[in-house]
């Protein structure tokens, strides 16, 4: 068999990869390469070195950027992920209704980023409207607003991924704990969490990477403002390559660290669940 | 107290607290909604009030948007993009999926792990190479973005189909093949029809990211052909000057496609998301 579909390499491996290889490896490769040129075209690139990466270290709006993101991210993955878990434990619970739900509380997600950002610019400016300000007026109701955003859009995401997980836990392992005497703290402790722990590895993972990551909600939502406060890695990187001048090295190299970033973030989970697995 | 008078009261409670949740849930859509038929001047002085006589505008805001912005055209400029390129991924990468699973070699295994690497990376690492290249090959048009799309949704298509076709036995294409079938006909007839249902999940993943895609249709085709989000942040004006009324009533259009779609689709929305997230 092998043999004979090797003569048919063409047909089936030629068009998927020569997209993948416009649109991904070669401005990957490019984009690494000329992470240590100055350039403004990329034909017209002066090799220089390490110093496109020496830049980004005196470049205060990216640390600044780098740590609203952490911040971001950390708080973003303890509010997500709570919320996503406790509304699944209400979802499987076999009340009525419980379709209607899941189908409202995943409906955001649906949603794309640019259109999320402008709903809850009206959103929070209306909440902030008694105090007479607006959400750039101080960089931390941009933070909360975009806090509130990303919660909104993903709750219900991870809640799937979580009542999926709750639901293949056997309902005699419930019935059993609850004759024993067991009481729902019990049985969450032991005999619901356990069991969806590869579902917490999931929903962090991907909460950490979408918290890394996200950028059209920044743009719409607070472009920045005030002052470059609010802006995160992906937007500070855009930013630095499309409104500044001879910038665009440092962009690249900013992109470069940005993607080691998220891929040791990654492998980390990677190696992670082949660990739980083993042990499994 | 019985325990089952206790489950019922339990059982109210939640139900309350559900619906609570679901209403706060709807609530930013509901608010856009309302405040589309609102004169723009209201908007930002009385967000969360009903419009009244004096507020109440009909739908100038939609007449007003949709001529500003061009939603129509973006409407299809997104329709005819997020059609093709999904269906593009889906074909291409199920047949290079089929291809790299079934053909063991230096090449296919190094094919592989290149894929599931373009799914760690970023979009912000290749966003300025790549959107010279496809500047200079002429794909800056809605046709060549297919490609594109194609080559960046080849990562997760292939990760996706080849962990299903790992686990269909050799033994029917073999068969196929003894009986004189060629790898075109054995993998159109006996294979594609068994990878139904990853391919609605990839097809779900695509359109979903395709369809509210902003970063990449800015960059590549943002001047001359808008899709939806991106003429949607065309209305941000220059100069952060927004016509809220127009804003509105444009976040609703570009809303309920999506989810009266959804409403029609929604269990295997959900399934393939989960499915997604699981093997992803």
């Amino acid at each position: 068999m092998d043999k004979t579909l090797r003569r048919w390499a063409p047909l089936f491996v030629v068009p998927a990869l020569i997209c993948f290889i416009i649109a991904f490896l070669v401005p990957m490769i490019m984009g690494l390469v000329l992470s240590f040129f100055k350039f403004s075209t990329v034909t017209d690139g002066v090799f220089v070195g390490w110093s496109n990466y020496k830049r980004i270290f005196t470049d205060m709006d990216f640390i600044s950027s780098l740590w609203m993101n952490v911040r971001f991210t950390i708080v973003t993955v303890f509010t997500i992920n709570i919320f996503a878990f406790f509304l699944a434990l209400l979802l499987t619970r076999g009340v009525k209704g419980t379709n209607v739900y899941r189908t409202i509380f995943f409906m955001p997600n649906l949603i794309g980023g640019i259109v999320l950002g402008w709903i809850w610019l009206l959103i929070i400016n209306g909440i902030l409207l008694p105090k007479g300000v607006t959400i750039i007026s101080d960089p931390k109701y941009g933070f909360w607003g975009l806090v509130a955003l990303a919660n909104w859009q993903n709750i219900g995401y991870m809640m799937v991924i979580y009542i999926a997980g709750i639901q293949t836990i056997n309902r005699d392992l419930i019935e059993a704990a609850q004759i024993d005497g067991a009481n729902s703290w019990i049985r969450l402790k032991s005999v619901i969490l356990p069991s969806v722990m590869p579902a917490i590895t999931i929903c962090t993972f991907l909460t950490l990477t979408s918290g890394f990551k996200i950028f059209d909600q920044n743009l719409a939502l607070t472009a920045g403002n005030p002052a470059r406060k609010t802006e995160m890695l992906a937007l500070n990187i855009y930013n630095t390559f499309y409104t500044r001048t001879n910038f665009e090295g440092v962009g690249q190299a900013k992109a470069v660290l940005f993607t080691i970033l998220v891929a040791v973030i990654a492998l980390t989970q990677l190696a992670a669940t082949r660990q739980k697995e083993v042990e499994a | 107290m019985s325990i089952r008078t206790r489950t019922n009261y339990l059982h109210i409670a939640i139900s309350i607290l559900l619906a609570l949740l679901a209403i706060l849930f709807v609530a930013p859509i509901l608010i856009v909604f309302m405040n589309s038929f609102k004169s723009k001047l209201f908007i930002s002085s009385e967000p969360f009030a009903f419009p009244t006589a004096e507020t109440f505008t009909g739908y100038a805001n939609y007449v007003e948007g949709a001529k500003k912005i061009n939603f129509f055209k973006a409407f299809g400029y997104s329709l005819f993009i997020t059609t093709f390129s999904v269906a593009a991924v889906v074909a291409t990468t199920s047949m290079l999926a089929w291809y790299i699973t079934r053909v063991k070699s230096l090449f296919t295994t190094f094919i592989y792990y290149l894929l599931v690497f373009s799914m760690i990376v970023p979009f912000q690492m290749v966003m300025f190479t790549m959107s010279k290249i496809a500047n200079m090959l002429h794909l800056d048009n809605p046709v060549g973005v297919i490609v594109l799309y194609v080559g960046f949704g080849a990562g997760l298509g292939s990760f996706m189909f080849s962990g299903f076709i790992k686990t269909i036995p050799l033994s029917l294409e073999e068969a196929a093949l003894i009986d004189g079938a060629t790898p075109p006909q054995t993998f159109f007839q006996v294979v594609l029809p068994m990878l139904k249902p990853t391919a609605i999940t990839i097809a779900i993943l695509n359109a979903m990211w395709i369809w509210n895609d902003y970063l990449l249709p800015y960059l590549t085709i943002g001047t001359e052909y808008k899709t939806i989000p991106v003429a949607i942040q065309y209305l941000r004006g220059g100069y952060g000057a927004v016509d809220m009324g127009a804003m509105m009533a444009m976040l609703v259009l570009a809303m309920l496609p999506i989810i009266i779609f959804y409403l029609f689709t929604q269990r295997y929305i959900i399934e393939g998301v989960v499915a997604g997230a699981v093997k992803g």
